[in-house]
């Protein structure tokens, strides 16, 4: 579970070609993947983001690409402040991009806000996976699996941030993007690699109990540069990454979400109806009952009537003609 | 019993019609029309053909051509449980068409699943990776073994055709005894073990059905509060099954149109008379889940969601309602197809609505609105579905001769039926 690597999954893939060849579908029951269950461990990593220390230098952007193997550029060309005229969402292009907002209290210090994956504690991606194409792992991260994914796009219509995008353009092997916590690099034992470049700190990479802890003092010691609210600490039950301003989240692009996870309205009447098949077999005997009386019942009304069409005939020929 | 169910292929000595008249001939331009944007979806991608964006990843190839289809494909299993579970035999002669209709709708709904999705060729992936907390995982699920259970609910019809008429050409003619022994076991065991298939049909489209309504509710907030509810697979089951009679009625109506035969009157009447009950359910539990969560104050503000929900309610369900009520509307047959449209209608608009109006994403600057491409692809699939359907009914023994004033001794099953 705790291994996502691309050879592993590759021989995943060509064991189950292997099952499919053969017709075995049972034995991938054991494919069934991450069932609700937290898996999530106490010291699984998080990210705090204060978007009052980012000074919109977009170097997590250069960084993040560079580490995904994308188009990544110069670095130099990363300091033109004219892309901030438009918003900016995720793509294909890049998984994380750095937004800019007025600031009401010092015009002159505009906020900017990094946006990527929050990798929800309960995410509703993984929920809604076809295939489970995307698994919550231990450590926190959510990631994406090429090999299963078929392309329904059930999971942008899920996501809750409205994070996962696809590869609209090509007809063989679209992905879905989205950050992957530089599964990678942290494996290798490396910080993500926007943490890593960040100049100023603005993200600081922990434990999610720890990065909480950290974000509550923030707040504490200077209540006049934070507002009250750590955005991801409750939203949809939790997120790894978790967010600091000083201006209302939702006037700097952030969704208002309840504090209940996503998954949960649906997960619970899905497993209601099925609970171990027992209301779906319960129904079809319900049914095979209701179809043997209704045709027993047509059964006796065709003998009842042969009878009375018998007795009304002379009493002779009733007897040679019975059956 | 008055009514004779002699179902027979019509053509050859049952219908003087042909395959090709100008209406078939407009199908087929529409379906190619299709098939040239089909092209362009799997050379270039999907975006080269939709308006589909990271905002809206789903539009009408979703919302009409999958959850619109499995609602319009419902009369299979409906008539199936009249006919087959509550074995009201005078239903037998509408029992085939709906199935046809049902078994040509879910093809077209995977065909419009595998168009839709990135990895095409993954489409089997759901067969061996399992996500059991997905909503999307049991539709697909069930609806993979329903089509399936359509088929073989089907196979009877194809042996009925091919039983003691196989005449294979020249030196394959020694293969004409084995295969007619292999058409009988089929249609022995068929006959034996159908029931098994029939409860089955019903439990997997009453799961499915419902299960499809449970799709959007993970999308939360970014669904309009005028469609999400915690009870949509409830309204979902019930509009399907409220649409399930008025779809035998429609189709059928227009194929004995189109053949110039005599309509199924009296059995579509009796059928119609079944509408309203079941439309009422769905209403009461469409205005009882409007009030119990206080989402009609958004019927107050004006835009697209509610005019639309109010155009779903009135047109699509309170309007067939009073016409389905109405002792004279129920006793012609003009009208009780009329109303069955204005009921087709307003599941359409359901899902359209459901799938595509009342998703609003956060970040959306524009609304989704089908590109040419798009519209193109579903109507070549209707069209498609119209064209297969006028095939199968002229080859195989679907549709019945409304025969019972003639002498119907002439025409048995066995009788040789010409091309």
């Amino acid at each position: 579970m705790e291994t996502n690597s691309n050879s592993h999954s590759r021989r995943h893939f060509i064991k189950n070609v292997a099952a499919l060849g053969a017709g075995v579908v049972a034995t991938s029951a054991n494919q069934a993947v991450a069932a609700p269950a937290n898996i999530l461990s106490e010291d699984r990593k998080g990210v705090l983001v204060d978007t009052t220390v980012c000074i919109g230098c977009r170097n997590c952007e250069w960084a993040c690409k560079k580490s995904h193997d994308k188009e990544s550029g110069n670095i130099e060309e990363y300091s033109d402040r004219s892309v901030f005229k438009q918003f900016r969402r995720p793509s294909a292009a890049t998984y994380t991009v750095v937004n800019e907002f007025s600031n009401p209290k010092n015009p002159a210090l505009p906020i900017n806000v990094k946006v990527q994956c929050m990798h929800c504690d309960r995410p509703a991606c993984v929920s809604a996976c076809i295939v489970g194409a995307l698994s919550k792992y231990e450590d926190g991260s959510t990631i994406w699996d090429p090999v299963k994914c078929i392309g329904c796009r059930y999971c942008m219509v899920a996501c809750s941030f409205q994070i996962p995008t696809f590869d609209y353009n090509k007809a063989i092997e679209p992905n879905i993007n989205k950050c992957d916590f530089c599964n990678e690099r942290r494996k290798a034992g490396k910080l993500p690699a926007c943490v890593d470049i960040c100049p100023v700190e603005a993200l600081v990479f922990g434990t999610r109990s720890e990065i909480i802890k950290i974000a509550r003092e923030k707040i504490q010691r200077n209540p006049e540069r934070y507002i009250n609210h750590i955005y991801g600490e409750n939203e949809v039950s939790g997120t790894s990454w978790v967010y600091l301003a000083g201006r209302n989240f939702y006037e700097l692009g952030f969704p208002k979400l309840g504090f209940k996870h996503a998954p949960g309205v649906s997960e619970a009447i899905q497993h209601g109806i099925f609970a171990y098949f027992v209301p779906p077999v319960m129904f079809y005997s319900l049914l095979g009952t209701m179809m043997w009386i209704y045709k027993r019942r047509e059964e006796f009304n065709k003998e009842a009537e042969l009878a009375e069409e018998l007795e009304l005939q002379s009493e002779p020929e009733s007897e040679v003609e019975e059956l | 019993m008055n009514h004779v169910f002699t179902p027979v292929p019509l053509s050859g000595i049952y219908s003087k019609k042909r395959y090709l008249t100008p209406g078939v001939i407009v199908l087929i331009l529409i379906a190619l029309n299709g098939m040239v944007f089909l092209a362009g979806r799997f050379f270039l991608g999907i975006g080269s053909v939709t308006n589909l964006t990271n905002l809206y990843p789903w539009g009408i190839w979703i919302g009409i051509d999958v959850a619109t289809g499995v609602a319009l494909a419902a009369g299979g299993f409906t008539t199936a449980a009249l006919g087959h579970i509550m074995h009201r035999e005078h239903y037998q002669v509408i029992i085939r068409p709906a199935l046809l209709t049902a078994m040509l709708g879910y093809t077209f709904v995977a065909l419009g699943v595998v168009v839709d999705i990135g990895r095409w060729y993954y489409v089997w992936h759901s067969i061996i990776y399992w996500n059991p907390n997905s909503a999307l995982f049991e539709v697909g699920t069930c609806v993979m073994i329903y089509m399936t259970v359509l088929y073989i609910e089907f196979l009877p019809i194809v042996t009925e055709r091919f039983l003691g008429r196989v005449k294979l050409p020249g030196i394959l003619h020694n293969l004409n005894r084995a295969i007619e022994f292999i058409l009988r076991i089929l249609d022995n065991t068929l006959s034996k073990t159908m029931f098994v298939f029939i409860i089955a049909g019903v439990v997997l489209s009453t799961l499915h059905q419902s299960s499809l309504g449970t799709l959007m509710i993970i999308a939360g907030e970014k669904m309009h509060p005028l469609w999400q509810t915690p009870v949509l697979p409830l309204l979902f089951f019930l509009s399907a099954v409220s649409v399930g009679f008025p779809m035998v009625i429609f189709e059928s109506y227009l194929a004995s149109r189109s053949f110039g035969l005599h309509p199924e009157t009296k059995v579509l009447l009796k059928l119609g008379n079944m509408v309203a009950p079941i439309l009422l359910l769905y209403l009461a539990f469409k205005i009882g889940d409007l009030v119990i969560r206080e989402t009609f104050v958004y019927l107050a503000i004006f835009n697209v969601q509610s005019v639309m929900f109010i155009i779903e309610v009135i047109l699509g369900t309170v309007v067939p309602l009073i016409m389905f009520l109405n002792k004279k509307v129920m006793k012609s047959l003009n009208l009780v197809f009329m109303a069955s449209c204005f009921v087709i209608f307003g599941v359409v608009i359901n899902r359209i609505n459901n799938f595509i109006i009342a998703y609003h994403p956060p970040y959306a600057t524009e609304a989704y609105y089908p590109s040419f491409g798009e519209i193109s692809v579903t109507l070549g699939f209707a069209a498609m579905l119209i064209l297969m359907y006028r095939a199968i009914v002229m080859i195989f023994p679907v549709i019945s001769l409304n025969i019972n004033h003639s002498n119907n001794h002439h025409l048995p099953h066995s009788q040789e039926v010409s091309k």
